[in-house]
């Protein structure tokens, strides 16, 4: 047994997380930046930070991913890291180049109490920044929220820092994607096409972290919302924000800073949750839902009702996320699934709310987010009410082994398969994609424990 | 040695380096830019502050600590003490394989530990929430013991985890915790973290178990970490040669081994840099000498085999020696033999680590490649130009505050395993005692060595070199493979491995074989954009509908 030491028996923590079901806020700080083109991340703390964002982004997308850091030591935990900004500023745009720099605090920073703000006005003072160059920045302290919440701070900063109001409205509409995949970014904007709704899409990392081998390094890959396109999101009609947790808080900011409205929906993944951003996003714009969309949907229903058995009853286990792990919920639902423990390292009360009201029909499913809401206990769960499949991130793969359940790879991050890049998981069609991913799971498991006698031939 | 391979104009090629640089940069950058010359070793800059802003391939001290050092033993609930991250981060990326003696033993390997610090802890402080950690981490698993690692924010708050680990060890009695101040601002690298975690190791485990181990031959393996089963082709090799293995620091470890370790005869040294204050503290108090070897390559494994044999100077243990080199090597000559013609007069540069950039230059010369040029990524000076700088290597600022454990005799353990007389005697026959002759000493001449190379340089020496293959870490690897050069990483082996011993070089010369000749790379270019101008492809026919 790979986790060998886990007990049925629950008991309640308050020290120890253990298996945590989330990372720190940087992270996702410098995920955010590299979805805006020309646009180099930096970490405002020691290297080891930046290595570690460096590496856990690298194994996920198996990309290059660029980032500086600010290399404290001692000398600068004490004094503070202004020196080591001002000059990292300095080299980053001698050396690398960039449009942008996008700084994002650390914990070390955080502690010492180095002053993002105040900073980089200073470099702006001191001539530092180059004519036509921006340097903006987010504080990603880790001791509070996840991973998930230092992405929001980073693209609320974007929008914060880059938006302007003409006074002239445009006629688009800005999606602020909540933290998914290159390959989702790209089906949004597929999506969009179809409805014929023009969008601002940011960040968008598609052509960033999912580029084409070419025989050469492009520091700054093709991809990336554009300077051009982030000044203009302060005049679009309105905002449309694809999760609570990740993406709401920048559409807040904007509505904030450029009186810009917007709408709040689920990232679209599932049938429900794609209905309503298509919904949303079709009135918003006011245009109707052209035909090969219903169409996409039609298929998608269609495999829904010609499998149906195979979905029906079948007990699930699943962490990750927030903006991910709610729409998911939903799904397994409207599949006849049904979720029974669930798992988000992620803090904050709108998780409870929503899984609260989604799990009307399961009243025996435990949920917990925020401290300690781990993968030891979703896997002491499991134990005490065990399942027929298990979703989550890479490190769910020991409890699959020892516990010999199905397992599907969904969320952050992935380090032992690749698809997640090039594949949605969302709208109609990438919703297709996981429900055959459910299928398989289940299928290839009875393919391979099934009585010999038992064995199918047709499924 | 003279290479048959051009070198471009080395000091064009440092010039080229740094020319993008403000001049400060460039001129500290110069200072670890040095051409090789093995015969008069220049000095080369080292341990010294990366520049901030500069893209490196450096970590932190706690990485360093935990990560590397303390990582692979099998049995300690390793808890880490800040917030998330760092011990997320650290959490089965290392590839330290263990093989629990049986299904029941303990492995907490698969485990991540934090006490997952909130804003409260860091305003009032966190010492509090890690007593509790530990409490929980002793309710649930019983563990023999637990080792506390400290991340950046939990100096600053002034957490004393030394103080909460010593109150948690005295209360539960049966549990050994101890705390290790390897916050990652401290030092430049992972490098100071590898000292912090030797000191603790030494101090805490080391020398609580006096039961002596039965065998003739008893050694203890320093600075292999089993990464990819290293450990375990080393572990097959010497119960072959009917050599006893004590302990190992730390690959494939458990707490029993590492607190037994004095009673072996002989520290055998892998990574110089990361272990060798263990082999000096573990001489100066016990007695064991050191002596650096490398299990990297066919040809250096059957040398290290033989050092030892001469070492413990027993003619059977020499016979039994030569017998399983004759055994191995014929396995191995078939696989080289074979790959050599498709490797030979290729170019490899390798930028990792502390002594893998070393080692692993043992198996291109194995393959017919030569190394054009090489360097560390947290080594010291002592790792390129050999120990023999050590006295005139300066403390500056960032090394000042790294604890240098004073250590005396054992009154009664400490027990000289040889003579003065005869350590001498064994130098003369080319045994590095206590000793290491670094890298740049067995390099071409001209080959250029980078200390700390930054992503800028790397690219530039790739543009200039254009090298067969390029080894460093996941944070390079594709970045060069986008540029149409293969990447070997040699930390994580690309998930492939063992490399060490008679077995891991096979598997070494078959990856490599694989990378540099791979069809693959040939076809980046799309036939369309190769063809004719390199514009698109002229059309030869038309097709005209009716
Ligand atoms: S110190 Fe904070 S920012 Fe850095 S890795 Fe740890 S948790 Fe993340
Ligand atoms: S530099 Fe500090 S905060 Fe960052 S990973 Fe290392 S110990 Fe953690």
């Amino acid at each position: 047994m790979l986790l060998r030491h886990t007990p049925k028996e629950v008991i309640a923590r308050e020290g120890l997380t253990i298996n945590p079901a989330k990372t720190c806020q940087p992270i996702g700080a410098m995920y955010a930046a590299l979805g805006i083109h020309g646009c180099l991340p930096h970490s405002h703390g020691s290297q080891g930070c930046c290595s570690y964002h460096r590496s856990t982004l690298t194994r996920h997308y198996k990309e290059p991913v660029m980032a500086a850091t600010s290399s404290f030591t001692e000398g600068a935990s004490v004094f503070g890291g202004q020196a080591n900004l001002l000059a990292a500023i300095e080299t980053i745009f001698s050396v690398y180049e960039p449009d942008i720099i996008a700084v994002h605090s650390t914990c070390l920073s955080e502690t010492i109490g180095d002053d993002l703000q105040q900073i980089t006005k200073k470099a702006k003072d001191d001539g530092k920044i180059p004519e036509g160059k921006y340097v903006i920045y987010a504080s990603t302290p880790s001791f509070v929220g996840s991973h998930v919440t230092g992405y929001a701070n980073m693209v609320t900063g974007i929008a914060e820092q880059f938006a302007q109001s003409t006074g002239e409205k445009k006629e688009q509409i800005n999606i602020i994607a909540g933290w998914m995949e290159p390959s989702d970014m790209r089906e949004i904007k597929k999506l969009s096409k179809e409805l014929g709704v023009k969008i601002v899409l940011f960040p968008d990392t598609s052509d960033v972290l999912d580029a084409p081998q070419t025989g050469k390094h492009e520091f700054y890959p093709k991809g990336g919302t554009t300077v051009e396109e982030l000044k203009s999101i302060g005049d679009s009609s309105s905002s449309l924000a694809l999760g609570c947790i990740s993406a709401e808080p920048a559409a807040i900011a904007l509505d904030k800073k450029c009186k810009v409205p917007f709408e709040t929906v689920d990232m679209p993944i599932g049938l429900s949750a794609t209905d309503r951003f298509i919904m949303s996003l079709s009135k918003a714009a006011g245009v109707e839902v052209p035909d090969e969309i219903t169409a996409e949907r039609g298929r998608l229903i269609d495999v829904m009702t010609d499998m149906e058995q195979y979905f029906y009853g079948k007990k699930v286990a699943l962490f990750g996320d927030p903006d991910q792990i709610i729409p998911l919920t939903e799904f397994l639902l409207d599949l006849n699934m049904k979720p029974i423990h669930i798992v988000s390292g992620t803090p904050g009360q709108r998780f409870e709310k929503r899984m609260k009201e989604i799990l009307r029909r399961i009243p025996e499913a435990n949920f917990k987010n925020g401290l300690n809401a781990d993968m030891f206990l979703l896997h002491q769960w499991m134990k005490n009410e065990p399942v027929d499949l298990l979703i989550g991130n890479t490190y769910g793969k020991y409890i699959a082994r020892d516990e010999n359940v199905p397992f599907l790879r969904f969320g952050f991050p992935i380090l032992d398969r690749i698809g997640h890049s090039y594949f949605p998981n969302i709208g109609y069609s990438g919703s297709l994609r996981l429900l055959e991913k459910i299928l398989n799971a289940f299928m290839d498991r009875q393919d391979r424990e099934a009585l010999e006698e038992k064995f199918e031939l047709v499924m | 040695m003279e290479a048959n391979i051009h070198f471009p104009d080395p000091s064009k090629v440092r010039e080229e380096l740094t020319q993008r640089y403000p001049a400060k940069v460039a001129k500290k950058r110069t200072k670890s830019i040095i051409i090789n010359d093995p015969e008069t070793i220049p000095e080369v800059q080292a341990n010294v502050r990366t520049v901030p802003g500069i893209i490196t391939q450096r970590g932190c001290s706690y990485a360093g600590c935990k990560g590397v050092v303390l990582g692979p033993t099998r049995d300690i609930v390793n808890i880490v003490h800040g917030p998330i991250g760092c011990s997320f981060y650290a959490w089965l990326t290392r590839r330290n394989q263990t093989r629990p003696e049986t299904p029941e033993h303990e492995n907490y390997i698969t485990y991540c530990f934090s006490t997952d610090m909130q804003e409260e802890n860091v305003v009032f402080g966190g010492e509090k929430k890690l007593k509790q950690a530990i409490q929980e981490a002793y309710d649930l698993f019983h563990p023999k013991s637990i080792a506390i690692f400290s991340t950046c924010p939990v100096g600053l708050i002034g957490d004393d985890v030394h103080v909460a680990s010593k109150e948690m060890r005295e209360k539960f009695g049966d549990c050994n915790v101890f705390g290790f101040s390897c916050e990652g601002y401290r030092g430049v690298s992972q490098s100071a973290g590898h000292h912090i975690a030797n000191n603790g190791v030494f101090k805490h485990m080391v020398g609580r178990n006096n039961t002596v181990k039965e065998g003739k031959f008893k050694l203890n393996l320093l600075g292999e970490y089993n990464i990819g089963g290293d450990a375990f082709e080393i572990e097959r090799i010497f119960e072959k040669a009917g050599i006893t293995l004590v302990a190992s620091f730390s690959g494939n470890s458990t707490v029993g081994q590492l607190e037994n370790a004095h009673t072996a005869d002989l520290n055998v040294i892998m990574c110089h840099r990361s272990i060798n204050y263990m082999g000096e503290m573990m001489e100066t108090k016990y007695g064991i000498p050191w002596m650096k070897v490398n299990f990297v390559g066919a040809e250096s494994t059957a040398k290290s085999l033989r050092k030892i044999a001469e070492y413990f100077g027993d003619e059977e243990l020499k016979a039994r020696v030569e017998e399983v080199i004759a055994e191995e090597m014929p396995k191995v000559k078939a696989v080289i033999d074979d790959i050599r013609p498709r490797t030979e007069g290729k170019t490899a540069m390798l930028f990792v680590g502390g002594s893998r950039a070393h080692h692993y230059q043992d198996l291109f010369t194995e393959l017919g490649m030569t190394t054009v040029a090489a360097g560390y990524e947290f080594a010291h000076r002592d790792d390129y130009e050999g120990r023999h700088v050590l006295p005139s290597i300066k403390v500056d600022a960032d090394s000042k505050n790294i604890e240098e454990l004073k250590i005396v005799a054992d009154p009664e353990l400490y027990q000289p395993r040889k003579t003065e007389a005869e350590l001498e005697a064994l130098k003369e026959k080319g045994l590095e005692i206590n000793g290491y002759e670094g890298m740049m000493k067995q390099m071409m001449k001209k080959s250029l060595v980078v200390d700390d190379v930054s992503h800028y340089e790397s690219e530039k020496l790739i543009e200039i070199y254009k090298p067969d293959i390029f080894c460093a870490g996941i944070k390079e690897k594709y970045v060069v493979q986008k540029m149409g050069v293969p990447l070997k990483q040699l930390h994580s082996y690309d998930y492939g491995g063992p490399y060490t011993g008679f077995v891991g070089a096979t598997n070494f010369y078959r990856d490599i074989d694989r990378m540099v000749n791979n069809p693959v790379w040939k076809l980046i270019k799309a036939p369309w954009e190769t063809a004719g101008n390199g514009k698109g492809a002229e059309l030869e026919a038309s097709y005209v509908t009716q």
